[in-house]
């Protein structure tokens, strides 16, 4: 892999996260529980798709193909993707959907707040601005965390069981990819590795505040970001890009 | 500047692209006009920039190119005190001004814009639109929007 193909990587990966989660919290619209968590759900997911076509946009650029964010986004195929397996995972019930949202936005938290300071001026631009947004997801997701663990025994239990299927995907949060090594010592990329105590920190104050257990360690589940998904993540695209392979000249 | 200050956000037209400080700058060598978005997710950011175009294009301001800036990222401390005025005359709820993004969670109450009482509680996080919050008055009752600070 070329330094620019190992940068391109690494931008896709940014991108791939955010585009999924949100296609995957728009399942939810007109399906939540309440208004109000709906308009949280669809909030996050509107949120999250402004920053994967930021990162699409400056990753099509720097490919410089002629890709731009929409290519990526709709004709790129499942092998091509270079999310973590953890947001491409079927939504479960309310449950297991804040426990996704918590472990998700808490790690995105503390990559923004690190990559906001990167050499690379565009990602750190994408990211300043994008840290303001997750802030609230963190927020939102944590309160709800303490809500549905000290709430009734069912959502306890219901929340726990969301934590301990989402849990052997968070190792894969913090890998690092063969490629990563020179992009970090570049000041380009953030080290993943790192951003693992703050996002310990959190979580610990979270479970303690929702009277949780931390999660009991399954064994962990990687390859998401070598482009080895789950089958879920095939459904997920053909429906998301049914419509512009189908018809591919249809504009709005 | 002047053509833009009548240029209305298409999802709260009662305050303008300059009012909320989408507007960033006005350059003359090459006519250039620099905007940026409240949210990157914000889905008025297009019909911004085509309700701009127009409004160029209507005052004979043609040659003018229309740049989207990203840094330094949109601060709801940018709306004008014409602006928050607009706001709280139409039944939003300015935002305060100065805190800064983070740590929300302990962000004062908000002022209901109807009858003017601080007994107010949060409804919900997020609301109709990326940039509001949903709130409600204890004294009078009544629902409102809060331009979320940002
Ligand atoms: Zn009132």
């Amino acid at each position: 892999m070329t330094a620019n193909e190992a940068h391109f990587d690494y931008v896709l990966r940014l991108a791939d996260d955010g585009l999924i989660l949100s296609q995957r919290l728009g399942e939810w619209c007109g399906h939540a529980p309440a208004l109000e968590t709906d308009l949280s759900l669809t909030n996050i997911a509107l949120d999250l798709i402004g920053q994967a076509t930021l990162f699409l946009s400056y990753a099509g650029e720097m490919e410089g193909k002629g890709r731009d964010a929409d290519k990526l986004a709709f004709h790129r195929d499942v092998t091509k993707y270079r999310n973590c397996l953890l947001v491409e995972q079927p939504n479960g019930d309310f449950g297991r959907t804040i426990a996704r949202q918590f472990i998700f936005s808490t790690y995105q938290y503390a990559l923004y707040q690190q990559l906001s300071s990167s050499t690379d001026r565009r990602l750190a631009e994408i990211a300043a601005k994008a840290l303001k947004e997750t802030t609230y997801h963190a927020e939102l997701a944590a309160e709800w965390v303490v809500r549905l663990g000290d709430g009734t025994e069912e959502s306890n239990r219901r929340l726990k069981d969301g934590f301990e299927w989402c849990w052997r995907f968070v190792e894969e949060l913090f890998v690092t990819e063969p490629g990563d090594a020179a992009l970090v010592s570049a000041g380009i990329a953030v080290d993943a590795a790192k951003l693992r105590p703050a996002f310990d920190a959190v979580l610990a104050a979270t479970f303690a505040e929702a009277t949780l257990p931390l999660p009991k360690f399954p064994r962990p589940v990687t390859g998401g970001r070598k482009g080895h998904h789950s089958e879920h993540l095939g459904h997920l695209l053909a429906e998301m890009q049914f419509l512009p392979r189908a018809y591919p000249d249809a504009v709005w | 500047m002047d053509v833009l200050s009548h240029v209305p956000d298409p999802e709260i037209p009662v305050v303008s692209v300059v009012d909320l400080g989408i507007v960033r700058d006005v350059r003359e060598n090459p006519p250039s006009v620099v905007i940026t978005t409240t949210y990157s997710g914000c889905p008025a950011t297009q019909v911004i920039q085509s309700d701009i175009r127009k409004a160029l294009d209507d005052a004979a301001f043609a040659d003018v190119k229309i740049e989207v800036a990203l840094s330094p990222p949109w601060t709801s401390d940018w709306i004008t005190e014409d602006g928050r005025k607009k706001l709280h005359d139409y039944g939003i709820a300015p935002p305060p001004k100065g805190i800064g993004a983070p740590g929300l969670k302990n962000a004062q109450a908000a002022t209901c814009p109807r009858c003017g009482s601080i007994k107010t509680r949060e409804i919900s996080r997020f609301g109709s639109t990326p940039c509001k919050a949903l709130w409600q008055c204890e004294t009078c009752r009544e629902p409102f929007d809060r331009f979320k600070c940002h």
